[in-house]
């Protein structure tokens, strides 16, 4: 892991910013979406860190399955769970937004079917983790099956939500991206927010990769 | 190389010929889920009838998969190990699972429309596209039976691990057979099996890929 720390303080510096400017500051006003817009600092960031902190995960599954060393697998836990964590925030974020916009908790969105189904998938991960005794068989499988889930997650959350339609924003004809980068202002904030929660994921899954690390070596 | 393809392939139609209680219990399987489903539902809406259809075939090939390396024993684990190439094995497991569920499609179909009707309009269409869906099937269920087997609580990992990884090929495949329920022109669906085609793709080959890592041990 990164053992810098100009990275934490960015994260907190961005995120600072975001807190400060998401809240603050002034969002285009829109039908319907009114207030809500500003979900898009909290929401949609969640989904791009739990990517990118998911497939962090695949990667160092797949750089254990190359070269067997336990740091590798401790990462590949650490993320991974972080990557849940993101993923039950964003879920609850996109089901708090949906209330208010579409009328509902959940509604059997498309997004939210697939983005429950990643849930089961990492959890099921978790599941397998907790059913072995022996650490390097445990590391080896869960390794195999991360990667695997993972290549099975990119097709579920990029193409199946596009063959139907959903209500979703960038979906159908409703406003997406497009729509709202035309907006310099929201931009201005909603890039340094992607970064800024990522980069927070990434620090709590080194501090986690840390003590796992440590615990380990009390054992032996 | 080919031909210690097929004779494993060969291997394994003897090893289930061997154990024909094992076959025989997965078709009663089926027979007996289906005789449920017509026993509660009595009369099926064409819907439903695409629903039962395929969660029985989920069960069921989730079963009928999950034996291929739990049956296995310690000794012959070991045999393979010393004797077979592992992308061999998987090929030919993943071959004769494909063929197995093949049958089970084929036995669910004919079932299901003797006892409860059969609203489907396409018929050679839908059991077409179902039997290219299996082949996704096939392959996450190989893999997964593959991980389970080296865990403990067995059963329920194979089931935790795959459906959740199983509800994109489920999800085309079914909206495919409701094309071929609803008699739509096949040309409507060609998009979704083309998608369908890709994740196949992807799953036989990341699964062939990762077995071999699954089997040095």
């Amino acid at each position: 892991m990164i053992k810098k720390h100009w990275y934490k303080i960015l994260a907190v510096g961005l995120i600072l910013y975001t807190l400060w400017f998401g809240l603050m500051g002034d969002v285009p006003r829109k039908v319907v979406l009114n207030e809500s817009i500003r979900n898009l600092y909290f929401h949609v960031p969640m989904w791009f860190g739990m990517i990118l902190i998911l497939g962090a995960s695949a990667f160092h599954s797949i750089r254990y399955l190359i070269k067997p060393s336990m740091l590798h697998d401790t990462k590949a836990d650490s993320t991974a769970k972080v990557g849940v964590l993101f993923s039950l925030l964003g879920m609850a974020t996109g089901m708090v937004w949906a209330q208010f916009t579409w009328g509902a908790w959940w509604s059997g969105d498309p997004k939210q079917n697939t983005s429950a189904i990643a849930i089961l998938i990492y959890l099921a991960y978790l599941v397998l983790r907790g059913s072995f005794n022996e650490e390097q068989q445990r590391a080896r499988i869960s390794a195999v099956y991360n990667v695997f889930a993972f290549a099975c997650l990119i097709p579920l959350l990029f193409i199946l939500p596009r063959l139907t339609d959903s209500l979703h924003p960038g979906n159908g004809g409703n406003p997406g991206f497009g729509a709202y980068d035309l907006d310099n202002r929201m931009r201005l904030v909603f890039y340094p927010a992607v970064i800024g929660w990522t980069l927070l994921g990434f620090w709590m899954a080194s501090l986690r990769t840390r003590i796992l690390t440590l615990q380990q070596k009390e054992h032996e | 190389m080919m031909q210690s393809f097929t004779a494993l392939l060969r291997h394994e139609f003897l090893l289930e010929w061997r154990q024909r209680n094992a076959l025989g219990g997965i078709l009663l399987y089926v027979v007996s889920t289906v005789f449920v489903a017509y026993i509660t539902f009595k009369v099926v809406p064409p819907l439903a009838w695409i629903a039962i259809y395929w969660v029985i075939m989920l069960f069921a090939g989730t079963n009928a998969v999950a034996k291929s390396f739990m049956q296995l024993s310690p000794g012959r684990m070991l045999y393979y190990y010393s004797t077979v190439n592992p992308l061999q094995l998987v090929a030919a497991k993943l071959l004769y699972n494909t063929l197995l569920l093949w049958t089970i499609h084929l036995l669910t179909a004919l079932v299901l429309s003797v006892l409860v009707g059969n609203p489907v309009q396409d018929m050679p269409w839908f059991l077409f596209t179902g039997a290219v869906g299996i082949i996704g099937f096939s392959g996450i269920l190989t893999l997964v039976s593959a991980i389970a087997q080296k865990a403990s609580n067995q059963s329920t990992l194979m089931a935790v691990l795959s459906f959740p990884v199983l509800i994109p090929v489920l999800v085309l495949v079914i909206k495919l057979s409701k094309n071929a329920l609803d008699g739509l022109d096949r040309a409507v669906g060609y998009e979704s099996l083309g998608s369908l085609l890709a994740i196949n793709a992807l799953v036989v080959a990341v699964a062939l890929l990762l077995f071999p890592y699954l089997w040095k041990d």
